[in-house]
């Protein structure tokens, strides 16, 4: 699919919309592609607002697409991980459905601020998804220029970068870039355990009071670390936005469709003025928490096993080929780019080089400082002294 | 050379006003820094004068003072920060050393974060817990963050303007019980041309022994120089003025020509800036000292209760003290 902006209501209906119209049987999740593959043809949520995507066949292709090569690199970084190329990886493997749903929702001019595992939203940036690799790699903490692709550096600390993401809607607001068509709103990722955070909280409370073009964007995949939902919060999270006053909805994090309906309107209401809300992206981590988690001390098999029947691709693929929007020719020929990519990236990480020792003295501050740069200096006479240190 | 008679926090006022009207970038965000001016009044009537989107009165909390402040400034804001009292700033201490800090070493300079966060610091005004505390050496061992104190009105006047220009982000320590002092402030000079904002002064030459502070402690020192003088010893003040980075080269030309060194500060003396400095030194100046450098601080317990501050913080006897020592090695 073409980045940028598939979906839009002028696109070109299907000649004959699916007359069903039906909830997904939980009335507080939005769903539009059932587990089981059905196409729904729109939803009323429980805000009142009715829920649809109209995309053309090449867009619902181009959506597939994106979820594979996603979950293909996804898994290409694992390996690298257990190889001892990567230091750590922290997998989206069954959240691919919630990021790229909500990635191909933003527009360009769109900010997103994400947690340190939103590789599929990356990529939907445009980002060069070897980007995220380095930083797990050790050899630079996030190469990505945030301003050139609207979306900042990833963060580590739990829920910092909702505050980070409320003050830039806080400038979009001053800069007087709300109000229309073309108007500017933010996005905030953050997961399930970031909402016990207090930065989260104040996030909250910050975007409420300011009316700020913001979008909170929770994937409530089950798990921080190791401990459930049930230690962070007694209930459905999307609920406690109503109690910053802003609106809140819970939506089928597996399905790209609903994500995607979801996120538009949320961020499109952001982007009128209409202030902040709050989507709840109901999802799982299929893997580990990072590659140095161990969930079989925590969960069970068949918590696993009920999830994976929820699989995001594999509804999606179901869908494809029910409709005959795809044919086998298709779908191998997507398996066949996530091999071709997965094989580049492999390629490209073993090249990546180490940094310069003296780099690590670079950029500490805008204006440089005299007692680093002495302490720079002394460093590289040190290091230089070193019989083969050069290169 | 057009000067007024200002107080310390005037000339902040006053400092903080030109900068709004220089730049239209310029936001002041904090609690209470709107209608009521900040309980210290420093930000008093520019709420009035610049509306309130440029002096945002938030809600209280002060990680997301600092937090949304980041977003403002890579949104390309220069938001300064007014944390109301020292011992409120460690609800944003993580905000501040883990993301302020290092937004730009992270971004490898991609994102600036041009953030002023001041902090009406130290004792000495009868106040209730946590309103009298010394967090500068949380902050200086910090890389990627500036610190700076100002020690009277002309100071206070330029340095804040300087910082908020700076695209450094600059932890701007205010000596809050030097607030009501009055001083000479020159309002005209430009600022192109104003003394370093991070360079130490000499406040007082002298040439027996070097006193070296930095915010409330200068005034402190001034008095115990010229009580000391009354005595026939010439004793010479550093104004440190900037505590990251520090101006070594002043403080070291200092101590080579004095031969002794009293370093001064409100905060607990245990791996407090006196340390440093004091291995600083030690380590340069080892042949130009006449006795080890000596260090004169609060005592290594929290803040007391208001009524026994007297007894904790550094003053004119204690320094006088410590200088006698000196000499007396």
């Amino acid at each position: 699919m073409a980045k940028g902006d598939p979906g839009a209501s002028t696109r070109g209906r299907r000649a004959a919309p699916r007359t069903r119209k039906a909830s997904s049987g939980d009335p507080e999740l939005v769903q539009l592609l059932t587990p089981a593959g059905e196409r729904i043809d729109s939803v009323i949520g429980p805000d009142g607002i009715e829920y649809r995507v109209d995309f053309t066949d090449e867009e619902y292709r181009g959506l597939y697409r994106d979820l594979v090569l996603v979950r293909k690199l996804d898994a290409e970084a694992t390996a690298l991980q257990r190889q001892g190329e990567l230091g750590i990886w922290a997998s989206l493997l069954g959240q691919e459905a919630a990021q790229v749903g909500s990635g191909r929702a933003l527009r360009t001019q769109d900010m997103a601020f994400p947690t340190y595992r939103e590789h599929g939203v990356l990529y939907c940036r445009g980002i060069d998804p070897i980007m995220p690799l380095g930083l797990f790699r050790g050899v630079d903490q996030g190469g990505w220029d945030p301003n050139e692709f609207k979306f900042n550096m990833y963060t580590i600390v739990i829920g910092a970068q909702t505050l980070h993401a409320t003050g830039y809607a806080m400038g979009v607001a001053m800069d007087g870039r709300t109000g229309t068509d073309d108007g500017e709103a933010v996005i905030a990722y953050f997961g399930d355990g970031a909402t016990s955070q207090g930065d989260v909280n104040e996030a909250f409370v910050w975007a409420g009071v300011f009316n700020s073009p913001l979008v909170f964007f929770c994937q409530n995949n089950q798990y921080a670390i190791s401990e459930p939902l049930e230690r962070q919060t007694r209930i459905p999270l999307y609920r406690r936005a109503a109690g910053f006053g802003f609106p809140g909805i819970r939506v089928d994090g597996n399905d790209v469709l609903a994500t995607y309906a979801v996120t538009r309107q949320a961020l499109d209401n952001a982007r009128h003025g209409q202030g902040p809300s709050l989507i709840e992206a109901y999802t799982y981590r299929m893997g580990a928490h990072t590659t140095s988690d161990d969930p079989t001390r925590y969960r069970i098999a068949s918590e696993v096993e009920a999830w994976q029947a929820k699989d995001p691709i594999a509804r999606m693929k179901t869908f494809l080929e029910r409709e005959k929007i795809a044919d086998t020719g298709f779908f191998t020929e997507v398996d066949e780019q996530a091999r071709r990519e997965a094989v580049d990236l492999r390629e490209r990480v073993l090249a990546m080089p180490n940094p310069e020792p003296a780099t690590m003295f670079d950029h500490v501050y805008p204006n440089g400082s005299p007692l680093l740069d002495e302490q720079r200096a002394e460093f590289s006479r040190y290091f230089a002294s070193f019989e083969g240190s050069a290169h | 050379m057009a000067t007024e008679t200002l107080t310390l926090g005037k000339a902040l006022n006053v400092g903080l006003r030109r900068a709004l009207e220089n730049d239209p970038k310029v936001v002041i965000m904090g609690e209470d820094v709107g209608k009521l001016g900040g309980v210290f009044r420093i930000t008093d009537g520019l709420q009035k004068d610049f509306g309130d989107q440029r002096v945002i009165d938030t809600p209280l909390a002060e990680s997301g003072i600092i937090g949304t402040a980041v977003g403002l400034a890579i949104r390309g804001y220069r938001p300064v920060c007014e944390i109301q009292f020292d011992g409120f700033v460690y609800p944003a201490y993580d905000q501040i050393v883990s993301q302020v800090a290092k937004m730009h070493y992270r971004s490898r300079g991609k994102l600036n974060i041009p953030m002023v966060i001041r902090i009406p610091f130290g004792g000495g005004i009868g106040a209730v817990e946590h309103h009298s505390e010394s967090p500068e050496a949380y902050f200086a061992h910090t890389a990627g963050l500036k610190v700076v104190s100002c020690a009277n009105p002309q100071d206070a006047y330029v340095m804040i303007q300087q910082a908020i220009t700076s695209d450094d982000p600059i932890v701007f320590l205010e000596p809050k019980r030097r607030y009501w002092e009055k001083g000479q402030v020159d309002l005209e000079a430009p600022l192109s041309q104003a003394y370093p904002l991070h360079a130490a002064r000499v406040a007082r030459a002298g040439t027996d022994a070097t006193l070296l502070a930095y915010g409330p402690m200068v005034r402190t020192c001034l008095d115990a120089a010229t009580a000391a003088a009354e005595d026939g010893r010439e004793l010479e003040v550093v104004d440190l003025r900037t505590l990251s980075p520090l101006d070594l080269g002043v403080v070291y030309e200092s101590v080579r020509r004095t031969g002794r060194a009293v370093v001064v500060h409100e905060a607990p003396g245990n791996l407090g800036m006196g340390a440093e400095i004091a291995a600083r030194i030690t380590e340069q100046c080892f042949y130009s000292l006449e006795s080890p450098v000596l260090r004169v601080t609060g005592f290594d317990t929290p803040y007391p209760a208001s009524r026994v501050e007297e007894e904790y913080l550094p003053d004119l006897d204690r320094v006088l003290d410590a200088v006698d020592r000196s000499f007396g090695w």
